[in-house]
């Protein structure tokens, strides 16, 4: 049952977009959302909005798993056109009652913001999806390496060895809850009714187990790493070494071509 | 002779909340190059304080620990330590640091800074010894316990140690992931010539070792070779330890007046002990 969560959104598919480097594609992805913001007209957004079916396209993920992220937040897009739509009165009147007045312009606007949320969202899914949460962990710890002039070299590789075994034990976790959940419903544990408070109360023999075993497992690994000559980030090499490859110089030129466009339409239209 | 590990008159105590046991008392041992020693003991004997003491994760509160000649009690000899005596402990999942098995078995040599090929070369060949090279791109959390174990073995072995010291290794896996660990662990040394101690509670993992070591409430109570140690069954009763199911057969045969050798350990040694004796007694009642 808990089992089922899986963890982070990693769609396993042989794809241009899944083998770029995962620098290019987390800067690339910044780079992406910041022009969703900079698309000030439709057409600049309509063109950003292609460009994004398109990527997914060339993902091999299905559109399907795009919409369910889309549904997830379907209450936030419908909130944001309602207030939109209510907040602009500029416009020729299109329905009013009340206190309400709906404008041509509070529509327009509403159908824009709506757009733009949806295509954030489906890029940056595009970003989750197509890398693994270790590849996007080594990225950040390597993009962030610069910071070592500023004396936060340690700093950034503590995080980055910390999101790494968070990542490796969130599973192990996962799987020991549900055996302690388990034993305790044997044992006569009632976890799926009573009140609010009981249900908590009910929770506590499990996470103090889990507690206890987790404090356990953090000794172990701790010993368990300076057994393998384990002295933080300084002399550390790594054994993959990410290169930049053709795929990744043409993906950063197809970018600045398509954000010159953006910018382009922003001026002309 | 060539010790690898040396432990002179060595004395531990853990100190918490101003509580103070000692652990191990004046406790030496060394550990040839290239044997295979095992240690047993039961629950509380200090076992794993040895063996962590072995490996330099704690330090002497007298006494001195030496591996290839370096004392693991200077802070700055640390690395060269770890790099030479490895450690391999009960539960897999809790020495698994990252999330892909080739990613793990780097983790040693990353921290020993060796260039990217070589670490390349290195994880290769780890993985093939322990037989898990088709697992490189797994997650560690979907292997089977005996996997787990091989791939924290491979860890190890990636930083190309003298010696393994092996906390009870199988206790946590399934018969099958507990033979697949011990013909791993055989196998590395008889073919790689690492020394190998073992800490373990199965009787059945002492046969093929060169030295059997007893301890009880932390001091060495039996140390020789396995038929040497298990021949004074009365003496490791005595401290609540079996002896393997041969040995034990055996010696109960011989307490009721058969005539029969002490400490023999293997099968089908035992299996040829009882063809004789059976041929000795039908030869004593008829005519053969
Ligand atoms: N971290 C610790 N702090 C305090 N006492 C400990 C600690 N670890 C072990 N001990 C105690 O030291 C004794 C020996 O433990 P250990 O070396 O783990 O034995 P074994 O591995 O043979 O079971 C036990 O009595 C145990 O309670
Ligand atoms: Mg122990």
């Amino acid at each position: 049952m808990i089992k089922d969560i899986t963890f982070g959104q990693y769609f396993p598919a042989k794809s241009i977009i899944h083998r770029l480097d995962p620098r290019i594609k987390l800067v690339l992805s910044l780079m992406f959302i910041i022009f969703i913001f900079v698309a000030q007209n439709a057409v600049s957004l309509a063109f950003i909005g292609t460009l994004t079916l398109l990527f997914v396209l060339i993902s091999r993920v299905p559109v399907s798993l795009f919409l369910k992220n889309i549904k997830a937040i379907l209450f936030v897009i419908i909130l944001t056109s309602v207030l939109n739509a209510l907040y602009v009165t500029t416009g020729n009147v299109l329905l009013e009652f009340w206190i309400i007045k709906i404008t041509a312009d509070g529509v327009k606007r509403a159908l824009f913001m709506s757009a733009r949320i949806i295509i954030l969202i489906i890029s940056s899914s595009l970003l989750t999806y197509t890398t693994t949460p270790t590849e996007l962990t080594d990225a950040i710890e390597r993009l962030l390496k610069p910071l070592r002039f500023i004396g936060l070299g340690e700093a950034v590789h503590v995080m980055a060895m910390m999101i790494t075994i968070a990542l490796r034990f969130i599973p192990t976790l996962i799987e020991e809850t549900d055996k302690i959940m388990s034993a305790q419903k044997a044992r006569g544990a009632d976890l799926e009714s009573g009140t609010l408070f009981e249900r908590i109360k009910a929770l506590i023999p499990i996470l103090v187990p889990l507690l206890i075993s987790s404090v356990r497992r953090a000794y172990d690994l701790a010993e368990a790493m300076e057994c393998r000559c384990y002295n933080g980030g300084s002399g550390r090499q790594r054994m993959k070494q990410l290169k930049l490859a053709g795929r990744d110089y043409l993906s950063l030129a197809v970018l600045v071509v398509c954000m010159s466009a953006i910018i382009a339409f922003n001026i002309i239209f | 002779m060539d010790n690898i590990i040396e432990v002179s008159d060595v004395t531990f105590e853990y100190t918490d909340n101003d509580n103070v046991s000692t652990v191990l008392k004046n406790l030496s041992l060394s550990v040839e190059r290239g044997s295979f020693t095992v240690i047993l003991g039961h629950n509380g004997s200090g076992k794993s304080t040895l063996a962590k003491l072995m490996s330099g994760l704690l330090k002497p509160d007298s006494g001195t620990v030496t591996v290839d000649g370096i004392t693991t009690a200077d802070e700055q000899n640390e690395i060269e330590v770890h790099r030479r005596v490895g450690m391999v402990f009960q539960n897999p999942d809790n020495q698994i640091v990252a999330t892909i098995v080739e990613e793990d078995v780097a983790f040693g040599p990353e921290n020993l800074g060796l260039p990217p090929n070589v670490i390349r070369e290195r994880v290769d060949s780890a993985l093939k010894t322990v037989d898990m090279y088709d697992y490189r791109l797994h997650a560690p959390h979907k292997l089977s316990g005996g996997q787990k174990q091989r791939v924290a073995i491979a860890g190890i072995i990636a930083m190309e140690p003298e010696c393994i010291v092996f906390d009870e290794p199988t206790s946590m896996l399934d018969p099958k992931g507990r033979r697949e660990v011990m013909d791993t662990i055989y196998r590395l040394n008889k073919e790689k010539n690492i020394t190998i101690v073992l800490i373990t509670h199965y009787m059945e993992e002492v046969e093929k070792a060169d030295r059997v070591v007893v301890m009880d409430s932390g001091e060495i109570l039996l140390d020789g070779k396995p038929s040497d140690v298990f021949s004074q069954v009365e003496k490791i009763k005595e401290i609540g330890l079996d002896v393997p199911q041969t040995t034990e057969l055996l010696y109960l045969l011989k307490q009721n007046g058969y005539e029969l050798p002490d400490g023999v350990i293997a099968t089908g040694d035992c299996v040829s002990e009882l063809l004789a004796l059976l041929r000795r007694e039908n030869c004593g009642n008829t005519e053969c």
